[in-house]
């Protein structure tokens, strides 16, 4: 292995020295590719900051801060949006995680053969169907039997005064922050579970095996082998998960109730921040209305990119 | 291999033909989307000509033609003379259409409800929140009205449809005037949004003790009851495309400045209360005077071709002296150096 530094020129080499034309156009095309990137996603923080500038400065903080959003005396305040979408996000999370951390270890230690390609392909058609299906299905299928089923009977049997009763307020209709949150937990799993899966076929047999050999439980063997092998790929999968289930528009958008104040309870309407912009963009005819709603859209990335590093600095510097 | 080689040419042949028929671009509101997609497809296997319309939404319609992307742009609510003038655009009516309140109430039927404007502001405002109100039961002594919860839904998307509806609350209440305003989307006192006509639709269906607002093409392909809205002369008509018509012809339209014209709350006792129309906006001097015409030629046949199209969609055909009023406009209205460029005959 030693040896393998002197047939392997460095990276710098590789890109500088000269070879062949056919090399030198691999190269610049590869490498334009790469710079492509760089520049739309810097293009996109640029004209989200110019186009979202006049909200910022009308509104400053309080853009932040004031759940009061409207259109007609033209004051802007996001906290509603926003705190709607970390809401929603966050416990679509953790429903999905366990969820996906059980599929994804059966289907690598317990499932018999015969199961294991059905259960896999299920996991991975999930992830294939588009959102606005998620959305349709949750509206018509999934906020009824949820207000009938849930809402209705916890509404009767709680008292309203309880901190319990008090989290399950809302008009029962099933358009409220927890159905969107379970619809995002259903379209974030596929995706943690598969990688998971994959995450878990790493650990080598032999130290499967070993732990085994000393005598471990499956479950021992899971929590003390398995999991700590892979824990800084699990992390990258969750701040994944997190982020697409940041960004999602059309399910939630569905199902969520669209108000813009404050939610008070898991129970009640809300609205996140892609969900507002996919409502309002198009019917936004007054200036600071289409500032505020791509301030929005930076704010989410804002947040995307925060969940980004903050993936970076859990999973740290490959030594 | 030979075959494959055959068929694409074929197809590349086939697109060059299109390219040589006169395409013209349009963009704006999503509501008179599906008859201006009929007019299109008639009007295209008459004369050749391809109208594309997008519904991107009032809002987009307004920007791109500002922006002179499309060569017209469509919009459910009126610009003010002022904003016409600033950019040099002109606006003219194409259809109509009512808006219908809808409940979900166990045992309701269509048209059995009654209620007036202010009523429906204050159920708006979260003013009253039973349905057995004692302002509700006085109008309806032949309904025995429950102890339910009044559920309000409104439209959770920017929309010309709520634009209408709150204008008409507006109009009714002056505490609605006040606290909220009219808009196409407003900061709702109560109730939850959903997405679109059939979102609306969907929550008022699934949630009983619901109230909802929706074109009236959606009361018809829906099981939701409607409820009656007491018009100007305190009359109970039904939401039809008739009731709609009696709306507009009470209407003053030839002295309505740019066309702005409010449909809302008209005289007449068959008049049905929400009744708005919606526009093409051109510029009033175009830099492209044939595409132009092409455009009023179009709307032209199908003021004249479109009426039965437009009544199998739901929609209410203008009147025939409006119609003949704005094609006498489009002479004086789009010009260019002085000369009209479409002259309708």
């Amino acid at each position: 292995m030693s040896d393998s530094s002197l047939s392997q020129p460095s990276r710098s080499d590789r890109l500088f020295s000269s070879g062949s034309l056919g090399e030198m156009i691999f190269r610049s095309l590869c490498f334009s590719a790469a710079t492509l990137t760089l520049v739309a996603m810097a293009g996109i923080i640029v004209s989200l900051t110019i186009g979202g500038w006049p909200a910022f400065k009308a509104f400053g903080i309080n853009f932040f801060l004031s759940s009061e959003w409207n259109p007609v005396s033209e004051i802007y305040g996001a906290a509603g949006p926003i705190i709607g979408t970390l809401i929603t996000s966050f416990l679509a999370l953790l429903l999905a995680l366990p969820l996906a951390v059980g599929i994804s270890v059966f289907l690598v230690e317990f499932c018999p053969v015969i199961l294991a390609r059905p259960i896999a392909v299920a996991v991975e058609l999930l992830a294939g169907i588009p959102s606005i299906v998620y959305g349709m299905w949750g509206l018509f299928v999934l906020a009824p039997w949820f207000a009938h089923y849930i809402q209705f009977p916890l509404l009767m049997n709680l008292s309203s005064d309880s901190w319990l009763g008090k989290m399950v307020a809302g008009v029962p209709n099933g358009a409220n922050i927890l159905t969107a949150s379970l619809i995002l937990a259903i379209m974030i799993l596929p995706y943690m579970a598969s990688v998971f899966r994959e995450l878990f076929l790493t650990v080598p047999a032999q130290v499967r095996e070993a732990a085994y050999g000393l005598g471990a439980t499956p479950f021992e063997v899971v929590r003390s082998v398995i999991i700590p092998y892979v824990k800084r790929g699990l992390i990258g999968v969750i701040m994944l998960g997190l982020g697409r289930a940041l960004g999602e528009t059309m399910a939630v958008t569905f199902i969520i109730g669209n108000t813009h104040s404050l939610p008070h309870s898991l129970f009640d309407s809300g609205s996140t921040i892609a969900s507002t912009i996919a409502n309002e963009f198009t019917e936004a005819t007054s200036e600071m209305h289409s500032a505020a709603l791509t301030a929005l859209g930076l704010v989410l990335f804002m947040i995307t990119f925060l969940v980004l590093i903050l993936a970076r600095l859990l999973i740290g510097k490959r030594s | 291999m030979v075959k494959k080689i055959a068929a694409l040419i074929g197809f590349v042949s086939l697109l060059g033909s299109t390219a040589y028929a006169t395409t013209i671009s349009g963009a704006g509101a999503t509501f008179p989307a599906p008859v201006y997609g009929k007019w299109a497809n008639s009007y295209r296997s008459q004369t050749g000509v391809v109208i594309n319309y997008q519904p991107i939404g009032s809002g987009g319609g307004i920007k791109q033609i500002k922006a002179s992307t499309v060569d017209f742009g469509a919009s459910d609510k009126p610009l003010k003379v002022e904003e016409l003038s600033k950019d040099g655009l002109y606006q003219f009516p194409t259809v109509m259409g009512g808006i219908v309140p809808i409940i979900n109430l166990p045992g309701l039927r269509s048209g059995r409800l009654h209620l007036t404007g202010s009523i429906l502001a204050d159920i708006y405002l979260g003013k009253i929140t039973k349905w057995n109100d004692p302002r509700i039961a006085s109008i309806n002594p032949w309904l025995k009205l429950p102890p339910v919860p009044i559920t309000v839904v409104h439209r959770a998307d920017g929309s010309g449809t709520s634009f209408q509806f709150t204008s008409y609350l507006t109009l009714k209440s002056p505490e609605w005037a006040s606290r909220v305003g009219a808009s196409d989307a407003v900061q709702w006192p109560i109730g939850l949004g959903g997405k679109g006509n059939d979102g609306v639709a969907a929550f008022v269906k699934q949630t009983a003790g619901a109230i909802g607002y929706v074109e009236y093409a959606y009361t018809r392909q829906s099981t939701v009851p409607y409820a009656l809205i007491a018009n100007s002369e305190g009359r109970f008509p039904h939401p039809s495309t008739e009731s709609f018509k009696a709306a507009s012809a009470s209407a003053d339209w030839t002295h309505a400045a740019g066309n702005n014209i409010s449909l809302l709350d008209q005289k007449g006792s068959e008049s049905w209360p929400i009744v708005s129309t919606t526009y093409i906006l051109l510029h009033r001097t175009p830099s492209k005077p044939d595409t132009t015409a092409e455009i009023l030629k179009f709307f032209d046949w199908g003021y004249q071709n479109g009426d039965q199209d437009a009544l199998s969609l739901d929609y209410a055909p203008l009147p025939k002296e409006v119609k003949t009023f704005i094609r006498q406009q489009w002479k004086t209205e789009v010009q260019v150096n002085g000369k009209a460029v479409y002259s309708a005959r």
